[in-house]
């Protein structure tokens, strides 16, 4: 039988941590949990991961990388800048649909527990993955002249303030239709807020 | 290529459109006078020299040296003679072409006042197209807005102890200008935690994210090899314009572009992704030391 890599097994620790932490809460999950949900011993969870902040950490930067990835793709590819919005609209409400854990965690854990992030996880270190594809696609966007010229953050903070806030309602069960039916308009909501006048 | 051996090099400096800059910056060298002493000078606008302006227009002599200050016009006369003819001629018979300031290498500020037709003596901004095409293998670009003084000693310098001058691709001394002038820059420790000078003239911060410096995007050893032996623009606190390159001068020079908060141009041969990457990290640090005046910064409580 094959041996399952170091790294494989790490990586499905990463899977069943972000689906315990994002269901049951930071402080309500123990490592006994995550360990008992992989299959096994506490004491070899412990060759992966040397403490749940660790694994915290561990864990923004996993789900940072992955849609820095994803928007870096997107980045590079010969779309407008109005298509570009949509695509990375459609990319993050398909990871809210399909692997909710990672958005939940992001909201619900990365955000709402800063103390555990504090030391070794703060500005932009956990994070740097997913924020230099943002600043690269509003920098190309303003230099071909499609985006007006702000303030970073301005932008920034419109653009996933309100992604977020739309997830957050999507986990609430409080919007009426699918979260997909929604791309559309919230596509060109953003183009609009951000277009170059 | 070889000079006299017998008598000094002969050296004539002409003018085309110019304010005199590099004239001036030339007379502040610290040691002026050695290194005229090497040479004979035919003609210089501010030094004593052994020809008359009018006998040099008249192209009936020739020069070891002939250096061009200024932006090339095709329609400007000197003398009632079209400067085209006059550097024609010295270009053909001249050993060394040397074009002192950015507006004899590239155009610079006088290419302004008529961009299609003015330019420098083989590069237009940074395109190759002048009127010393033809004499391109023995023409050294010494660009700068002016030349600095001990830049251009040392060119003479090693012309006249026969050395070879290796070139960039703009025809610019790789010794002289492959550093760039954020190399020796006293305010480095300010870029590298990303800590901006929010006017200028302070003596603390960086001055590439708000006051548009060009240094780290810029080829000069101007932070290596000093002005007046003491000081550059950085060091007083004014940004660096990006004298020396052909895209030179740019407009707003006191005002970095930025395209939401990221700086338009980052530093030479950085991927703009890995240095937004970096800066973003950076930023996250709050050094207290840098942060304010330095002379108000106690070690102890």
């Amino acid at each position: 039988m094959a041996r399952i890599t170091k790294e494989k097994r790490k990586t499905t620790i990463i899977s069943a941590a972000l689906k315990l932490f994002s269901q049951k809460g930071f402080y309500i999950t123990t490592i006994p949990d995550i360990a008992e949900k992989v299959g096994m011993s506490v004491g070899n969870f412990y060759n992966y991961f040397s403490s749940k902040d660790v694994l915290a950490k561990e864990l923004v930067i996993f789900i940072s990388e992955y849609l820095g990835k994803n928007i870096r793709k997107i980045n590079e590819s010969d779309l407008s800048t109005e298509e570009k919005i949509s695509e990375i609209v459609s990319m993050y409400f398909d990871i809210a649909k399909n692997k909710p854990e990672m958005i939940e965690y992001f909201l619900r854990v990365y955000l709402s527990n800063r103390e555990v992030f504090r030391d070794g996880c703060e500005g932009m270190i956990c994070v740097f993955p997913f924020v230099t594809e943002m600043m690269m696609f509003f920098n190309d966007g303003v230099e071909c002249g499609d985006l007006q010229d702000q303030d970073f953050f301005s932008a920034f903070g419109l653009f996933m303030g309100y992604l977020g806030g739309m997830v957050f309602l999507f986990g609430e069960k409080i919007l009426p239709q699918p979260l997909q039916e929604y791309e559309e308009s919230i596509s060109l909501n953003i183009y609009n807020a951000l277009k170059s006048r | 290529m070889h000079l006299n051996q017998d008598k000094k090099p002969t050296l004539i400096w002409f003018q085309g459109l110019t304010c005199n800059g590099n004239t001036h910056s030339f007379l502040n060298l610290s040691n002026l006078e050695q290194l005229l002493n090497k040479f004979e000078i035919l003609l210089h606008p501010s030094l004593t020299s052994t020809q008359s302006f009018h006998a040099i227009t008249k192209c009936k002599i020739s020069c070891d040296i002939f250096i061009f200050e200024g932006t090339y016009d095709p329609l400007m006369k000197r003398n009632g003679i079209l400067v085209s003819k006059i550097i024609e001629y010295y270009a053909l018979c001249a050993k060394h072409i040397l074009a002192v300031g950015s507006c004899a290498s590239f155009g610079g500020m006088f290419k302004a006042s008529a961009p299609q037709r003015n330019s420098g003596l083989i590069f237009n901004e940074n395109e190759k197209k002048g009127p010393l095409l033809k004499h391109q293998h023995k023409l050294i670009n010494l660009s700068g807005c002016p030349v600095h003084p001990e830049w251009l000693e040392y060119i003479l310098n090693m012309i006249a102890i026969k050395k070879e001058i290796k070139l960039d691709e703009l025809h610019r001394p790789i010794e002289l200008y492959s550093n760039l002038a954020h190399h020796g820059c006293i305010r480095n420790e300010y870029f590298e935690w990303k800590i901006d000078a929010n006017n200028f003239g302070e003596k603390e911060g960086c001055l590439y994210y708000k006051q548009g410096c060009r240094a780290p995007m810029t080829h000069s050893s101007c932070n290596k090899i000093l002005w007046n032996e003491v000081s550059s623009k950085t060091r007083v606190g004014t940004p660096c314009f990006g004298c020396t390159e052909p895209d030179f001068p740019r407009q707003n020079l006191f005002s970095t572009k930025t395209n939401m908060s990221i700086p338009e141009d980052v530093p030479l041969g950085i991927p703009k992704r890995s240095y937004l990457t970096i800066t973003g990290i950076v930023k996250t640090f709050h050094i207290k030391r840098l942060e304010g005046k330095l002379i108000d910064y106690k070690t102890t409580d």
